[in-house]
């Protein structure tokens, strides 16, 4: 929506009133900067670790009552226990069919050489040739690595969870599309689910689920959920007019200009909100497994509890291998949902269809009949090796770059972290807010104003205004280092397609190797600190930075790069004068995701040092007389994350219309 | 003639492989299906399993002679205290094997809501109190008399304690004081919260091993203490009724004993399962062996029960239901 200001700045006087526009930031900078050293430490609203506010009580007895209504309230009886019971059932029936004993078998229907020929075939059905044997040997790492049993069970959650996502997602996301009204009512709701630290609503899911599978699946899809949604919308706006046009002119109904136009032509979109949900569910392994979730998750914890780092990694590394798996099948399968099926002959196709389908159904029999290809034959040979290595990797990283590190870690503390904070969290609370909301009406907008404003009230009525404002310091030197190194490594990538080669899969790992594993790694290196807890938010949101600036600097055409070139430019002239600018639209989805990201992060970070909010969840979820607090820390960062996207994207719009201004 | 080709070729593999597929699987064994085991009169035994080695080592050893000695179907659940609790009254938990007080908990589920029930002591002794490295108590032997803190408070000061001295707290299931304690005791000293137990037990091995000061929050009986044995700094002593009032504590923390709790209605059916947990009692010495095989000699709990049990027999047998 664009405000007043904005339709005045498309004027010929642009140039006069983007200069004010920086300076009256400066201003505003410096004002507070005199302002707070006046009034440094007053008005912090520190609330001390073990006192709560009447909100945080309030809550507190919500959770209570909900609990003390189990057995009696009809919800519970007829609504919530029959979702447990369907989720249970679905969950134990796949988990019987490739992961548990069932059916009065010492094994699962299928063992491992049947799941590998299926996976493989399918895999090669839907997609291609590659991929397929990519999932062949993903699928017989799994098996090497000593892990068949906990990777299938991580499976069969998935599968159901991304199932249920997709039946519900799917649809809902049409409805989005379709539907403004609808597309506005979702959209908040959506970002409350991505956003809010599961960690404060495992302990509720298990009062209202039990603990059980079906917690464990609802945790899941409750954070895997919006991407299928928010991608099928986001297809379906997309498809070009022209073409639904001709459908109506036709005379479609709105249900044939669904089926025959909407839906086929945003085909390949929504293969790819199946990608994401599949991501999405696999990011949440770890996590669910605190309210015994079966599978890899489990590993990883109680490697922790030994902190043994080598265990944990192991199991990380079959956790990445089948995101990256399922990742590059998916995708591949979305690829030829759009391109049609290549060069094969229709006729040779459908043979080969029957013969490999024939060779996995066999493999699937042999599978389900005999030992040798039910149960992995050598479990574990491999896995011994990469714990053994992980270890030593970890051993000899403390012993020889732990000075380096701690200077690194003294460094930016002392030189950025601290100032900020010093500057964030001790200033009044009325000063701080106001500073929030007249920067986000200069460089955002009025409406960004506006939800900064309303945002700024709910931290403080959170209770955790203080605690906010240290995350909010530690959040923005994190995003910093994401965008510097989004930038660098990026455009490194967008140059050169071998360095992307290369450097793409340590992405893919960094992006889905689960944060419990490189917990005492971070803390062995950086010790307990809020530096610790910026590391691990780097380490998960870089590589989304990077991947995109590496995209947006390979999409500017050939031709202006060789232009430049030709004309004279040096490879740094030619980064910083053509490729960066041009490349200005993916380097604030790259700031702005990286910010997101980070904040997912933020809970992770309590568990190193970080403190503040993330500390606060943490501790809300281990005890129950801080339940309450937990879930207004929760809530606080959800608010973080909303106000410092919304400033974010108006400041995004702004700057777009600016450079076209200059052009007319 | 080239797709004809190809697919002669592809139809030969297909085939051949399937032919080969079969063949190989003659000489393996076939699956049986088993027939579900009589579990007698025990049935199934619930055990909630709290994050920590010392809880996995009583479950270990209960689960371990519940099944080959009372043919008992025991279910492990993987949960943090809390979930645990909230189990009993759903009936999903039957038992908690390690409890550190938790008196908020007991309130909760014992006396409002009559969900649970204790089982009496495990025998072992829980000690809470703040720790330095072996290495600190060798050089600064004076250090472990609190009244000495605040002559040592400029060596633990880390980038996070703001220019005080840094004492660091771990995972917040854990009681704790000590933000009252360091104000009550007028101590020169920032409370950091670690967040979790591994961040805390990295600090204090690295702590030993590259000699800098650490002052942490730790318990006995925990593995790691057989692993770099800290040392306790003595706060003034604990006296009944001084921690009554949160804000106002200046001592030490109880000596807790560790208990069981068990679902209400687990206790009043009386199993054998019940009678094992409510006869189980050993000392911190056998924890500690069991959690020692757990966490440094890489044994499974299970193969770390079983170790154990064949050792200790007379002592299983003491828990056994007496009919």
């Amino acid at each position: 929506m664009a405000t007043t200001t904005m339709t005045g700045s498309s004027t010929r006087t642009t140039p006069r009133r983007r200069i004010t526009k920086p300076l009256a930031v400066v201003a505003l900078l410096a004002l507070w900067l005199v302002a707070w050293t006046l009034l440094r430490g007053q008005d912090m609203l520190e609330l001390p670790r073990a006192t709560l506010t009447d909100l945080h009580h309030w809550l507190n007895d919500v959770n209570d009552s909900v609990g003390a209504s189990r057995n009696s309230s009809p919800i519970f009886l007829y609504f919530f226990n029959e979702i447990r019971a369907v989720m249970d059932a679905l969950v134990t029936f796949v988990q019987g069919f490739i992961a548990q004993p069932a059916y009065g078998r010492p094994v699962p229907v299928l063992g491992w050489l049947g799941v590998v020929a299926l996976v493989s075939y399918a895999s090669w059905a839907f997609a291609n040739w590659r991929v397929a044997l990519l999932a062949a040997g993903g699928f017989t790492l799994f098996g090497l690595q000593g892990l068949w049993q906990e990777s299938m069970d991580t499976l069969a959650l998935t599968l159901v969870a991304v199932f249920v996502s997709l039946l519900f997602g799917i649809p809902l996301g049409i409805l989005a599309g379709v539907s403004d009204r609808f597309h506005r009512l979702i959209t908040p709701v959506l970002d409350l689910m991505q956003t809010m630290p599961t960690f404060v609503y495992l302990a509720p899911l298990t009062l209202v689920f039990l603990i059980g599978p079906a917690s464990a699946t609802i945790a899941t899809l409750i954070y895997a959920m919006p991407p299928a949604i928010r991608i099928t919308a986001h297809g379906i706006r997309s498809v070009p007019a022209p073409p639904v046009e001709a459908t109506d002119s036709f005379g479609a109904t709105r249900r044939q200009r669904l089926t025959k136009a909407l839906l086929p032509l945003s085909k390949r979109t929504i293969v790819l909100g199946v990608n994401q949900t599949i991501m999405a569910a696999l990011a949440m392994v770890t996590v669910a497994a605190l309210i015994d979730a079966p599978g890899l998750g489990k590993t990883v914890i109680k490697a922790l509890q030994t902190t043994d780092v080598g265990t944990a990694f192991n199991a990380g590394v079959a956790i990445v291998v089948m995101a990256i798996v399922l990742d590059r099948v998916t995708t591949a399968a979305s690829v030829r949902a759009e391109q049609g099926g290549g060069e094969l002959n229709p006729r040779i196709r459908r043979l080969l269809l029957a013969g490999f389908g024939l060779v996995a159904a066999v493999c699937s029999y042999l599978s389900y009949t005999y030992l040798w290809a039910s149960e992995f034959p050598d479990g574990g040979q491999l896995g011994e090796y990469l714990s053994q290595g992980a270890t030593t990797v970890t051993t000899w990283a403390q012993h020889n770059l732990a000075d380096l590190t701690a200077a690194v870690k003294e460094g930016v503390t002392i030189a950025l972290l601290n100032p900020l904070e010093a500057l964030l969290a001790e200033s009044p609370w009325w000063l701080m807010g106001a500073v929030i909301v007249l920067l986000a009406a200069l460089i955002g907008n009025l409406r960004a104003a506006a939800v900064a404003a309303v945002c700024v009230g709910l931290l403080v009525g959170s209770g955790l205004w203080n605690a906010s404002m240290v995350t909010l310091a530690m959040t923005l030197v994190a995003t910093l280092l994401v965008v510097t190194l989004g930038v660098v490594v990026g455009v490194w990538m967008g140059r050169s397609s071998r360095a992307d080669r290369i450097i793409r899969p340590v992405l893919d790992a960094g992006q889905t190797m689960p944060a419990f594993v490189y917990l005492i790694p971070v803390v062995a290196l950086f010790s307990v600190s809020r530096f610790s807890a910026i590391v691990a938010g780097v380490v998960y949101a870089a590589p989304v930075a990077i991947k995109i600036v590496a995209d947006g600097v390979r999409a500017i055409p050939e031709s202006t790069v060789e232009a430049a070139t030709a004309a004279g430019s040096n490879t740094w002239q030619t980064i910083t004068k053509v490729q960066l600018p041009m490349a200005r639209q993916s380097l604030l989805l790259a700031t702005n995701q990286g910010l997101i990201y980070v904040l997912s992060m933020v809970v992770i970070g309590g568990l190193v040092g970080a403190g503040a909010l993330g500390y606060e969840v943490v501790a809300g979820f281990s005890q129950g007389q801080l339940y309450g607090k937990g879930l207004a820390a929760g809530v606080a960062i959800v608010v973080l994350g909303i106000m410092l996207d919304r400033i974010a994207r108006a400041a995004a719009q702004r700057s777009d219309r600016a450079p076209s201004a200059n052009q007319t | 003639m080239r797709s004809i080709l190809s697919k002669r070729v592809l139809t030969g593999v297909s085939l051949s492989t399937v032919a080969a597929l079969t063949l190989t699987a003659c000489g393996g064994s076939k699956i049986e299906s088993t027939d579900a085991a009589d579990s007698g009169d025990c049935g199934t035994f619930t055990i909630a399993i709290n994050p920590w080695v010392g809880y996995e080592a009583n479950a270990a050893v209960l689960a371990h002679v519940a099944e080959t000695e009372l043919g008992c179907k025991v279910v492990k659940k993987d949960l943090k205290e809390e979930i645990a609790w909230q189990g009993f009254g759903t009936g999903q938990v039957d038992a908690i094997v390690e409890n550190w007080g938790h008196d908020d908990l007991k309130q909760k589920y014992i006396e409002d809501q009559k969900t649970a029930v204790s089982a009496g002591s495990t025998g072992v002794e829980g000690v809470i109190g703040w720790y330095v490295p072996p290495w600190m108590a060798e050089e600064y032997p004076d250090i472990t008399d609190w009244n000495n803190l605040n002559k040592y408070a400029e060596l633990f000061e880390t980038t996070e304690s703001g220019g005080k001295g840094q004492l660091l707290d771990g995972d917040p299931s854990f009681v704790t004081n000590d933000e009252a304690l360091v104000k009550n005791l007028e101590l020169d000293y920032q409370v950091v919260y670690a967040g979790s137990e591994p961040a805390l037990i990295q600090a204090f091995r690295q702590a030993e091993e590259k000699k800098e000061p650490v002052l942490g929050y730790f318990y006995d009986p925990q593995w790691f203490l057989s692993e770099v044995e800290l040392v306790k700094v003595d706060l003034p002593e604990y006296q009944e009724g001084c921690d009554a009032d949160p804000e106002k504590v200046a001592c030490d923390y109880p000596v807790y004993d560790l208990d069981k709790i068990v679902s209400k209605s687990f206790a009043d059916a009386n199993g054998p399962a019940y009678q094992l947990v409510d006869n189980f009692n050993w000392t911190n010495e056998d924890q500690n062996l069991v959690a020692r095989y757990i966490a440094q000699d890489d044994m499974s709990p299970e193969e770390a029960a079983e170790k154990w049990v064949e050792a200790n027999k007379d002592k299983v047998e003491a828990w056994l239901p007496q009919s």
